[in-house]
């Protein structure tokens, strides 16, 4: 009972006080039959901080870290090198253990964090307003598709083919009950992303918005500014979505080349893989006009009484607890403290090492493409990627995931995973490299692919 | 402050005396540890960075199809002594509950355990990718499988949706699984009824499922008045949404007669979590007859707030709509750990409503969570909700006479103690007593919410506050009152010892500038 500092004097003392003969009789409102009368059945009785760091540790010590091994893991989820000091920082206690800063007056350090944050996200996606954090990429993704309905009052999403399938799903989900049309299909397995088709698509009907993720799940890089153009010509918004924010200090980002929300997972930077979460939901939109209809919440530059610089919470009455059923999301709490993480990352990179950090993701990559495509049975499919491609082998990659993970080698995600409905994509691995792969991991891949494949 | 000051020391003279301006002033701007700090985008630079990596070979080719970069971002950096050194000054702004008592009500703000912390980043947890087989994941899986097992002991309820990342999306998750499941009966209804009392993301999340909102009515003692609410049911009715303990700190009584009517009108049941840790190990809310329920691991069960997150809100299903949860979710076989989703949920569970995010939720918080529900174990959590109702009816009794307490003679008030602003003086207001709590080195308690109460002021002290900083606490808080019941407006200054004094939050709305160096929004 570590973490109860009462003891049974005060307990006894503070009953007297109140003037109840038990902590039971606090409960006399709850009827007899719903209380229960002794510890609940079921549950291990308190343990020692010891014995509960030695259970946890056992079970820790039964999952295989991607640290530990050659690993090419990626699909949404990518593992960097994280500077020590970004978690010493996110360990400081205040702000750990600080609550949503709505008391702006003693949440100075949150809330400047947040309007720094705030404006490096918008920066990297080419955006005028970035929010203080959602969830994830992919409950960011289907806000944005919410968000394109209001502002055009249409209620048909297009999914360009590369969107990744839990995004899809999520998306799909959500839409099921609003009432709103998706669009989608799965991806071919070729180097073209099929713009030109979307295009047609986009031209044939009339969306509230096209929805394409950059780099796409195969890693591909699709043509963001003719997809823009057709999507600005048919009334709606193109939505992009990115899951690998390194990517960006290599590639043009999205607001520059027109898209007019721009989502995405922010992982990659500072927050570790954490077997899928708690991940980091970005929001920007290119047009300041926009802001009134985002989602979340949004940190502003003020002053105080005595005309002091100071930043708050704003423009809260998009949100649900002024608005209520009118508000533009539900969303209330985000993902702050990971937000902290993505931000002292980046102030630990600044420019220069973005740069430095994407060119060195983008060189190993390209040196495992040519090793792997000179693996027999193995052919890479891209032309133009980031830092992760997709390789296609005869039968189904799953198996091969599975057995080359009982010899230590993560060897990516499978496309049979990502898309079991689609058999055509069974062939399909979607390979990550990052400035945490070495060439002998990359050797080691292409030596364990070659034996199962032999 | 768990050290509250034994020795009777006060201030001299009380906050509002002493403007700050009379206070020396210094060249820099700094007072001794409060320390002024800049922007990055004023101390940083584009060519600085706190990392080493290799040089990026200007002349090496590119396969990134023609979309290089090349305008700069305009990202600065700093060196890793400036940027250890610029979030450690942020952060000595903040208020935290590691400095001290946090009575945010509905918010439940208690000690975050550094063990869960510790567990939480061991490689096998924080290292492992959600992709990778579960040939080597399943210590990840066994952990979500076990905290959602207990979540459903303490809860008695039959399944357990893990995935949802915070409280919010929890809601989300009961109500697209309430909907689904009377889709399936053959008509969805229409409207979801919330009291007035209920949390904001209530009624917004009725409405993002795609249902209309009306009130539940009220009894004057703060509870459903169930009479009223038989009244309004009818085929209309998909669901009711009610928190319970309730957002006035109290029991509702009639909770499984409100079930009852709910269900044999053919409505269900969600109840709201939120104030689950007033009752864990105590009531079980599945017995209550409750359909779906989300829990806010950062409430109950102690995971960091993190300064707005990130939360996670695993939701309980009754039997009802079990068939109806959405995927992942994690099965054990034998010995061995399942995830099942999209690729393999197939036949045994074809109602699945779908899914709500990418991954299997918020891993780093059922790590946290599942230690913590060890670490105190069923004996454990029963004097957590003992301790956190005991401290809260310490403080309702000891200010109850100079602060209104609407529903004092309700009953013993639940896990938070709720007051109104009746009996202040004219012109003073529940804001400024909250920001004298500040000067008095407190967070202030929720403010007007629930919305039932004129001026609310929700105080929720916690199981993890001792008598002596309760006994400070309410020392401050009953002088603070009598300040403001007897017209003193220097109330109004407050706070006067903060990093700010008060922030223009209309300004802020009216001309917003929401990134650095932006053209203010017209």
């Amino acid at each position: 009972m570590r973490y109860l500092p009462l003891t049974d004097a005060d307990r006894a003392d503070m009953l007297e006080a109140i003037g109840a003969p038990s902590i039971e009789a606090l409960f006399s409102d709850v009827p007899d039959a719903a209380r229960l009368d002794g510890p609940i059945h079921g549950l291990p009785m308190h343990a020692s901080e010891m014995a509960v760091e030695r259970h946890m540790a056992a079970l820790a010590a039964k999952n295989l870290p991607a640290g530990s091994v050659p690993s090419f893991c990626g699909a949404g989820a990518y593992r960097h090198h994280v500077p020590a000091s970004v978690d010493h920082i996110i360990q400081r206690g205040e702000f750990l253990t600080a609550y949503t800063p709505y008391q702006p007056e003693i949440a100075q350090g949150t809330l400047q964090m947040l309007f720094e944050f705030q404006t490096q996200v918008a920066r990297l996606y080419g955006c005028a307003v970035a929010n203080a954090s959602m969830y994830d990429g992919s409950t960011a993704c289907w806000e944005a598709i919410s968000m394109a309905g209001r502002i055009t009052r249409r209620n048909l999403a297009i999914l360009h083919e590369g969107l990744h399938p839990h995004y899809v799903a999520t998306v799909r989900t959500m839409a099921k009950f609003t009432g709103d049309s998706i669009a989608d299909r799965a991806p071919t397995l070729s180097a073209d992303c099929g713009t030109a088709a979307l295009i047609e698509e986009i031209e044939a009907n009339e969306p509230s918005c096209v929805v394409v993720q950059y780099p796409d799940i195969l890693g591909r890089l699709p043509d963001l500014k003719a997809i823009a153009a057709a999507t600005r010509a048919a009334g709606a918004l193109l939505i992009a979505v990115n899951t690998e924010p390194v990517a960006l200090g290599a590639i043009r980002s999205p607001g520059e080349l027109g898209a007019d929300i721009v989502v995405g997972e922010g992982q990659a930077l500072g927050v570790g893989l954490q077997f899928g979460g708690p991940y980091l939901g970005l929001f920007a939109v290119r047009d300041p006009k926009h802001v009134r209809q985002m989602p979340g919440r949004l940190c502003g530059e003020t002053v105080d009484a005595e005309g002091k610089r100071g930043f708050v919470l704003t423009l809260s009455t998009r949100e649900q607890h002024i608005r209520r059923e009118k508000a533009t999301s539900n969303i209330c709490t985000n993902s702050g403290l990971c937000a902290l993480a993505f931000s002292v990352h980046m102030t630990l990179l600044g420019e220069k090492g973005l740069w430095a950090l994407a060119a060195e993701n983008h060189r190993l990559a390209c040196l495992a493409a040519d090793r792997l495509a000179r693996v027999p049975g193995v052919s890479v499919l891209n032309d133009s990627f980031f830092n992760e491609f997709t390789v296609t082998i005869d039968g189904d990659a799953r198996g091969v995931v599975r057995d080359l993970a009982e010899k230590n080698i993560l060897a990516g995600v499978s496309l049979g995973r990502l898309f079991p409905m689609e058999d055509h994509l069974s062939g399909g691995l979607v390979v990550a490299v990052t400035e945490t792969t070495t060439e002998d991991d990359i050797d080691a891949l292409c030596a364990a692919l070659k034996e199962a494949l032999a | 402050m768990n050290a509250p000051n034994k020795s009777g020391w006060k201030p001299e003279s009380p906050a509002g005396d002493r403007p700050r301006d009379d206070a020396a002033t210094t060249t820099t701007g700094n007072r001794a540890l409060m320390l002024e700090e800049a922007l990055i985008f004023e101390i940083g630079t584009n060519d600085t960075t706190g990392v080493d990596l290799p040089e990026p070979d200007a002349n090496a080719a590119n396969r990134l199809g023609g979309m290089e970069r090349v305008e700069a971002i305009n990202l600065p950096g700093l060196s890793e002594p400036e940027t250890v050194r610029h979030y450690t000054r942020l952060s000595r702004q903040n208020y935290a509950i590691d400095l001290g008592l946090f009575p945010l009500g509905s918010c439940t703000m208690k000690h975050n355990p550094r063990l869960n912390e510790k567990v939480a980043r061991l490689p096998g947890f924080i290292d492992l990718h959600p992709m990778a087989p579960s040939s080597v994941t399943q210590g990840a899986l066994e952990v979500i499988y076990q905290l959602g097992e207990w979540l459903k002991t303490l809860t008695g309820m039959a399944a357990v949706s893990m995935s949802p990342k915070a409280g919010a999306h929890g809601e989300l998750c009961g109500i697209l699984a309430i909907r689904a499941a009377l889709e399936a009966r053959g008509n969805a209804r229409r409207v979801v009824l919330c009291p007035e009392s209920a949390h904001g993301t209530n009624p917004a999340t009725a409405a993002f499922a795609g249902y209309e909102v009306e009130d539940i009515p009220a009894t004057p003692e703060g509870r459903v008045d169930l009479e009223a609410l038989k009244k309004r049911l009818g085929p209309d009715i998909a669901a009711v949404m009610i928190t319970n303990p309730n957002t006035c700190g109290l029991f509702e009584r009639q909770f499984r007669e409100i079930a009852d009517a709910v269900h044999d009108a053919g409505g269900l049941v969600y109840c709201d979590g939120a104030n689950f840790n007033a009752i864990v190990g105590r009531v079980r809310p599945g017995d209550l007859g409750v359909d779906a329920m989300h829990i806010n691991l950062h409430k109950t069960f102690s995971t960091p707030h993190g300064g707005g997150g990130p939360g996670s809100g695993p939701v309980v299903f009754s039997e009802t709509l079990a068939p109806f949860a959405p995927l992942p979710f994690v099965e054990k076989h034998g010995d061995r750990f399942e995830l099942v989703e999209e690729e393999n949920a197939g036949e045994h569970h074809a109602s699945t409503f779908g899914r709500m995010t990418a991954f299997h939720g918020q891993m780093g918080m059922f790590t946290r969570a599942l230690t913590y529900i060890l670490s105190h174990g069923a004996d454990g959590l029963a004097q957590v909700s003992g301790d956190a109702v005991l401290n809260a009816n310490y403080i309702l009794r000891a200010c109850e006479d100079v602060l209104f307490a609407p529903y004092a003679d309700s009953g013993p008030c639940m896990h938070e103690a709720l007051f109104g602003d009746r009996d202040f003086a004219e012109g003073l207001s529940t804001l400024d007593l909250a920001k004298g709590l500040i000067d008095e080195g407190f967070h202030p308690m929720t403010m007007y919410f629930p919305l039932v109460v004129h001026g609310a002021m929700l105080v929720e002290p916690t199981e993890t506050e001792s008598k002596a900083a309760l006994d400070q606490f309410i020392t401050a808080l009953r002088s603070l009152a009598e300040r403001a019941n007897g017209g003193d407006m220097t109330l109004k200054d407050a706070p006067v010892y903060a990093p700010l004094r008060r922030l223009d939050e209309t300004q802020a709305a009216r001309k917003p500038v929401l990134a650095w160096n932006d053209p203010n929004l017209t």
